[in-house]
């Protein structure tokens, strides 16, 4: 079973890395070009969005009308529903990062053995995450409020 | 504004790109019930676990599968090391607060129609946006 999990999350990941160069999300100047609205706009990562949350979508429908997953029979907790400032905080923060290199996580790693001025990135990036994980484990908070995706054991 | 003139190619290009990010996506929801939220799992990694790992490695093995049988326009346009620094700090701190990046709310969120990862999504394309017309496209 741990055998088959850990096979399931390296073909996930693999196919995923292939998803990200094939579409050129690879690409910083693909990326910028998306987002450079008011120069010459490239609209195809559209397209990209587009198609993975569609097939996405189908994969949450299915699990939802089987009630489960096909191989663990528990199901994680759903994700926080609320929009407050720490979300909208976080996207804005998010937001200048990506613009700012034309870089997200994800296609950072899967570039990384073709262009490793990418790990430059990469390493921000998980030094960033971390700041945030540890300044948030210790927060017992006063509400007794504790998010299950920071760390903390979920009561 | 002006519109990038796209081939028929490059529309399928970015499309069949998106349909396997989806298709990874729904593999780990069908199969284990996991969101395919690449900043949670860059946590998870940190923090140890090895099935984080796995997928985070499986990303650049799938660039290097995609490379050697596709022929592709070459990757473009990396900043300088200290902006690819500043850029992933502010993404790293921003994903964490936010709880999810890109793939976590843009593509896994919106999929299930969350009212938080559309939110998200559209602050993360404006101000995007709002940066790539302040600084501009990096020097290669």
């Amino acid at each position: 079973m741990s055998m088959i999990r850990s096979l399931v999350f390296l073909m996930c990941g693999t196919v995923f890395g292939a998803g990200l160069a094939l579409s050129r999300m690879t690409s910083p100047a693909k990326v910028i070009g998306f987002l450079d609205f008011g120069g010459t706009w490239d609209p195809s990562l559209a397209a990209t969005m587009a198609g993975a949350v569609i097939l996405a979508a189908l994969g949450h429908w299915l699990v939802r009308r089987r009630g489960a997953a096909l191989l663990v029979a528990e199901m994680p907790s759903p994700p926080p529903s609320r929009i407050d400032g720490r979300l909208l905080g976080g996207a804005v923060i998010f937001g200048a990062g990506w613009g700012l290199a034309g870089m997200c996580p994800a296609p950072a790693m899967a570039v990384a053995l073709l262009h490793p001025a990418s790990l430059w990135f990469v390493g921000g990036f998980m030094l960033g995450a971390k700041a945030l994980t540890v300044l948030d484990r210790p927060k017992t908070s006063a509400g007794g409020e504790c998010r299950p995706s920071c760390g903390c054991s979920g009561r | 504004m002006n519109i990038v003139a796209l081939s028929p190619a490059d529309w399928a290009l970015a499309l069949a790109g998106g349909m396997l990010i989806g298709l990874a996506a729904s593999g780990l929801m069908v199969a284990l019930g996991q969101v395919a939220g690449i900043s949670g799992l860059v946590t998870k990694a940190m923090a140890g676990r090895w099935e984080a790992v796995l997928f985070l490695l499986g990303l650049p093995l799938g660039a290097l599968i995609v490379n050697a049988l596709v022929s592709l326009p070459p990757e473009q346009a990396f900043a300088s090391p200290g902006r690819l620094v500043a850029a992933g700090l502010l993404t790293g701190i921003g994903a964490r607060l936010a709880n999810g990046c890109t793939s976590g709310h843009s593509v896994c969120g919106i999929a299930r129609l969350s009212p938080r990862s559309v939110v998200a999504t559209l602050l993360f394309i404006g101000i995007g946006a709002v940066m790539v017309a302040l600084v501009g496209v990096p020097a290669p």
